[in-house]
């Protein structure tokens, strides 16, 4: 059972108040894009063994919408944050950095 | 022969007899007893049968991991099969069965399996009924149904009532022995909020039975001051009779309480299940005793040495008269000399080890008992009871030295710790040599949200064997816990613990080590899944060398007790096959729960009414009260229909048809989602969402919309209406207003948040009824004295009008072809105005009617029903519903997807309209066939029936079907394949059957 804080009322609570929402940062590609932007905005995705950046919904809760940093390998989340955002803020990604020095995520580093 | 003793039982309250029956006979027991106990108490020593070769079976051991003594328990609603004897508190008129044997335990046809067991090695099953392939439906199936599963299956419905809790702790301890008693209390002392549980109904784990002392008063005195202290502390809450049945990820912890097991008259639920989430999870789960693997270790008498003490000094209950006992460590030691000390007979001690023990090895010589070190036991005599032992040397090839006459044998392999729970979330385990176990490495826990170490194990489950270890190690545990959790541990030093000092045991997974075949053959490991010595090495000589894959290829560790006994054993001895290292062939995965828990546990409260909330229209009364049959949808309930007298469904549907279609019908269309949709780019965000254009919709205007979701798919559809300038109402199918809305929220909040619109379900705020028919304006017109008129409301257009003194929203839309309103109340003004509708209605035959009615009426009009015509996998050009799709706009969610090669490809079956030659009715979802098969050589499909209804207006079958190259069929005959019978031609025609004109509804 993942705990997760949700970053809008700043409730932690259990994984059963949450709903995933698959992958986060994904850049929406509409009628004028090529077949191969569209297949990869649709279906592509990372599989990733260590850090990972998802949506989550605070859907029993405040209903918004979150992006967490997790490591898939070890559940451990290094932190959430607002939707709202074309990628992860500063202080995400350094909390990431203390603990995965190294770290990648598509053109994340 | 079993039975009681005059002396000892610590647990027993002898002055309270209990009465309980077993195979229908009446058998006595006292207060205090487990069932295994008082079984054993009345020499009932053969409990079961084994489930391969139904080889009879007695008890093995005292607790949890007792593989054999399970029964089918209690009548009617309390029947539950495979309870385990040795965790069942007797009760007084406790009823029992024994399991896995036809006709009777005593004589059984299955166990002439036990003669073919040279026939039926390991991986049996998958060998033999891989062929022939009718074989397995007219032979295995029905023989392995016969045979399979352990105990019977409830037949009634469970009598008893469920719970789940919720706790939230700083430091859970699981585990009520010692070293979780002094655990709590460290971390209790530090001020930590704390839970301790214990799986049995006693305080203290087996250090009372195993003895020694604590800051030098017995160790029953420092259990008793231990308890009281932390009864006193208002932070330490403690619970027995309460399992840890499993570790979950950032330290979720469940726990398995058995309220009322014990006592099943008493009042409130049987079982507790806690969803506790501690920051810090002790263990404290102490270590299993292993058997030793000799031949004719499975024959009822052969026990664990901790076992057939834990009978004598708890339960005051010899195993038997004349007891071998037979050990690779010091341990057993203290079983033989309880048994002496209790006025019973050890003819011998076998310790395999050369050297022999320790102090307690010279303590049971100077009682008088014979020792024999370096030997070993070459087979047991016996059937159903031990009657004797051959010994032999360990180190030979099972030579026999001596028989020796006995009616029990209690041997000791050694302890493993439980690991489990450790484990369950992925903490790691080192193999020690010297202990001869696997104990969990500190260094490798299990990791919680923030990276931290969320278990600690403590005690026997740490690996910590002698008294002394155990409460420096619990102590440091509790007190780690309470730092972690963010408290300041006391300075004070933990208890000093005194036990006999033990001599180093001596790994022993095969007796004699030099055994034969022969012997090997009737060396058992797992018990109840008959699991020998032999069969883990033909597993590995044909190549199962995975630790995993020779468990589930022999079924080692697979039955009820998940290996406790078994497990440590068998992957020892497949190591030694492969001529491997114990930590290279490594473990199983160990998953929770740690013993099974009841599924009415798990369900909790959510049974019945409750087990799912219905939602209830504020006309749900009426409807109830006037015979409305109801049928699940979402999760509302709305009439399907509402016969009368001898009506059967069907006929109620056709009457409610003809009579709304003559004159007026009524319908409940509260369940249809309601959404606001609110903002200055409320009309951008609406072109977004649906397929047409909806910000050109004028105020006071209602427009039909399609929804897709961005792989082009057809999700949803409804009419929208324009309130104001920044104002739409959208409607939703029954049942997708949840669904619709978060759609919305999503693409607001995470795509288009920049945008100013706001959505609000507001699908329980409002009653909705649809008056439908001919005479519906003139009901619409004798409730208001505005003007109703066509001109004055036009089709597709709405108004706020006053019925009375009802404040209502009324939309001029029709889903049924007729002339139609829906009105739209506040909810609490619902049942108010559907009862004025009534009345009001009298003259014209008002007819309430459901949602079957509904279904035949938009069917007639051709029009499209969202689960019906849509799966997920067709677009709303599959549909004919171009006319529904901007051309104008360059993007809406879907549009993209549509435009992919799969779904403008001119064979995708297209929506059409079929009518039976002969009037009939066509089955839904029934397939349209073609010429020629597939490459499977079966029927070419070349389309489906998504709706099919007898049309009462028409008076013959009418049905909607998806099919390829559809529209370019028109008058085509098709042939539509009936299962098991002949097909049935149907003519494709227009999906308009009734009035396409629309002369009835614009008027
Ligand atoms: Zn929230």
């Amino acid at each position: 059972m993942l705990i997760l804080e949700c970053p809008y009322c700043g409730v932690t609570a259990e994984e059963t108040e949450f709903h995933g929402g698959g992958e986060a940062h994904l850049t929406r590609h509409g009628p004028d894009s090529s077949e191969q932007d569209f297949e990869d905005y649709l279906f592509q995705r990372e599989n990733p063994k260590g850090v990972h950046f998802e949506r989550w919904r605070h859907v029993n809760g405040c209903g918004k919408w979150l992006h967490a940093a997790r490591c898939t390998l070890t559940l451990e989340v290094f932190g959430t944050y607002n939707a709202q955002t074309f990628e992860p803020p500063k202080h995400i990604k350094d909390a990431i950095t203390a603990k995965r020095p190294g770290w990648t995520w598509r053109t994340f580093s | 022969m079993s039975t009681r003793l005059a002396t000892h039982g610590r647990l027993l309250d002898k002055s309270r007899p209990l009465t309980f029956t077993f195979n229908g006979k009446s058998f006595k027991g006292v207060e205090g007893d487990t069932l295994a106990s008082a079984l054993l108490a009345n020499d009932q020593m053969m409990i079961g049968r084994s489930f391969k070769y139904h080889r009879p079976r007695g008890l093995v051991a005292s607790g949890a991991e007792e593989p054999n003594g399970l029964v089918n328990m209690g009548e009617g609603g309390k029947f539950e099969p495979n309870q385990r004897v040795t965790t069942t508190e007797l009760f007084d008129g406790l009823t029992c069965k024994s399991q896995n044997h036809w006709p009777s335990l005593d004589y059984d046809i299955g166990a002439i399996n036990n003669h073919m067991a040279r026939f039926m090695p390991a991986g049996f099953y998958y060998k033999t009924f891989m062929f022939p392939r009718f074989a397995w439906k007219h032979v295995f199936e029905p023989v392995i149904r016969m045979s399979a599963g352990l105990g019977n299956a409830p037949k009634d419905r469970d009598a008893d009532t469920y719970e789940h809790f919720y706790a939230f702790v700083d430091v859970l301890v699981i585990g009520g022995g010692v070293a979780g008693l002094q655990a709590a209390k460290a971390a209790g002392d530090a001020g930590a909020k704390v839970l301790l549980i214990e799986q049995t109904a006693h305080w203290g784990g087996r250090a009372a039975v195993d003895g020694g002392t604590v800051d030098g008063v017995p160790v029953q005195a420092f259990i008793d001051a231990t308890i009281d202290a932390l009864d006193a502390m208002p932070n330490v809450q403690m619970r027995h009779r309460m399992m840890g049945a499993g570790v979950y990820d950032h330290g979720y912890v469940l726990g398995y309480e058995r309220l009322t097991d014990h006592a099943p008259k008493t009042a409130g639920p049987r079982h507790r299940l806690w969803r506790i989430c501690a920051a810090q999870t002790i263990t404290a789960t102490g270590a299993l005793e292993r058997g030793l693997s000799f031949a004719g270790n499975d024959i009822p008498g052969v026990l664990l040495a901790s076992a057939v003490r834990d009978y004598a000094v708890n339960f005051g209950v010899s195993v038997g008269d004349r007891t071998v006992v037979v050990t690779n460590n010091d341990d057993a030691y203290r079983t033989a000399i309880s048994l002496k000390e209790a006025g019973l007979d050890v003819p011998v001690i076998l310790d395999a080890r050369p050297t022999g023990g320790g102090a307690l090895a010279d303590a049971a010589r100077a009682l008088g008992i014979r020792v024999e070190n370096g030997k070993a036991i070459a087979s047991v005599q016996g059937g159903k009871r031990v009657t004797g032992v051959a010994i032999c040397d360990q180190a030979g090839e099972g030579a026999v030295l001596e028989e020796i006459r006995c009616d029990c044998v209690a041997m000791s392999g050694g302890w493993s710790p439980v690991v489990h729970l450790w484990s369950h979330c992925g903490g790691k385990l080192n193999w020690d040599d010297d202990a001869v176990h696997f104990r969990p490495d500190p260094d490798r826990p299990p990791t919680g949200a923030k990276g931290e170490a969320f278990v600690i194990t403590a005690g026997n489950a740490s690996g910590e064997m002698d008294l002394h270890s155990v409460l420096q190690d619990a102590d440091k545990a509790g007190k780690s816990a309470a730092k972690a959790s963010g408290h300041a541990p006391t300075r004070t030093a933990a208890p000093t613990g005194e036990s006999a000092p033990e001599a180093v045991m001596m790994a022993i997974w095969l007796m004699p080590h030099g055994a034969p075949i022969k012997l090997r053959a009737k060396s058992w490991l797992d018990y109840q899944n008959d699991v020998k010595v032999s069969d883990i090495q033909l597993a590995a000589q044909e190549g199962y060398e995975s630790v995993e894959h020779a468990k589930r290829y022999t079924t080692l560790g697979m039955a009820t007790d998940q290996g406790k006994l078994s497990n440590i054993n068998g992957l020892a001895t497949l190591a030694n096959a492969l001529d491997a290292e114990i930590p290279q062939v490594g473990t199983t995965t160990f998953r929770p729960p740690y013993t099974p828990i009841s599924m009415g546990a798990i369900g909790g409260e959510a049974r019945g009414d409750i087990f799912q909330p219905i939602r209830r229209t504020p006309m749900q009364g009426w409807h109830e009260a006037n015979n409305g049959d109801f049928e699940p949808v979402g999760h509302w309930r709305r009439v399907f229909c509402y016969p009368k007298a001898d009506e059967t469904r069907e006929q109620a549907a056709h009457r409610e048809v003809l009579a709304t279609r003559a004159s007026l019908g009524l319908l409940d269309a509260s369940t249809l989602g309601k959404i606001i949709v609110k903002g200055p780019d409320a009309g951008k965000f609406l072109d977004m969402l649906y397929t047409n254009m909806m910000s050109t919709l004028k105020p006071g205007r209602c427009r039909y919309g399609l929804m897709c979701s961005e792989n082009g798919f057809l999700m949803d559809d409804g009419v929208v209406a324009r309130i104001d300038d920044d104002t739409f109402l959208c409607h939703t199918t029954t049942g997708g207003a949840e669904r619709i809305h978060a759609h919305m929220e999503e693409w607001l909040q995470t795509e288009w948040w920049d945008w100013q619109v706001y959505a609000a379900n507001v699908t329980e705020q409002y009653a909705q009824i649809a008056v439908v028919g001919p005479n519906a304006r003139k009901l619409l017109q004798k409730l208001t004295d505005e003007d109703v008129s066509n001109d004055a409301f036009s089709f597709m257009g709405w108004s706020d009008l006053t019925l009375g003194h009802i404040k209502a929203r009324v939309f001029r839309i029709s889903f049924s072809g007729e002339l139609s309103y829906e009105i739209a109340v506040s909810a609490s003004q619902g049942r108010a105005l559907w009862d004025r509708l009534l009345v009001a209605g009298k003259e014209f035959g008002v007819t309430p009617y459901g949602t079957e009615a509904l279904h035949i009426m938009r069917a007639e009009k051709g029009f499209i029903m969202i689960g019906d015509e849509t799966d997920g996998t067709v677009i709303p050009q599959d549909l004919g519903l171009n006319w529904a799709i901007s051309k104008k706009k360059t993007d809406y969610l879907g549009k993209r997807a549509q435009q992919r090669s799969h779904m403008a490809d001119p064979d995708r079956w297209k929506l059409v309209g079929l009518k039976t030659l002969d009037g009939g009715t066509l089955p839904d979802g029934a397939y349209i066939v073609g010429e020629g098969v597939n490459a499977n050589g079966q029927r070419r499909v070349i389309g489906r029936v998504t709706s099919t209804y007898h049309s009462p207006t028409l008076g013959y079958g009418i049905a909607f079907a998806l099919l390829l190259h559809g529209p370019d069929r028109m008058g085509e005959v098709v042939n539509v394949a009936m299962i098991d019978d002949v097909d049935v031609p149907a003519q494709v025609c227009d999906l308009v059957f009734f009035d396409k004109d629309g002369e009835k509804q614009n008027v």
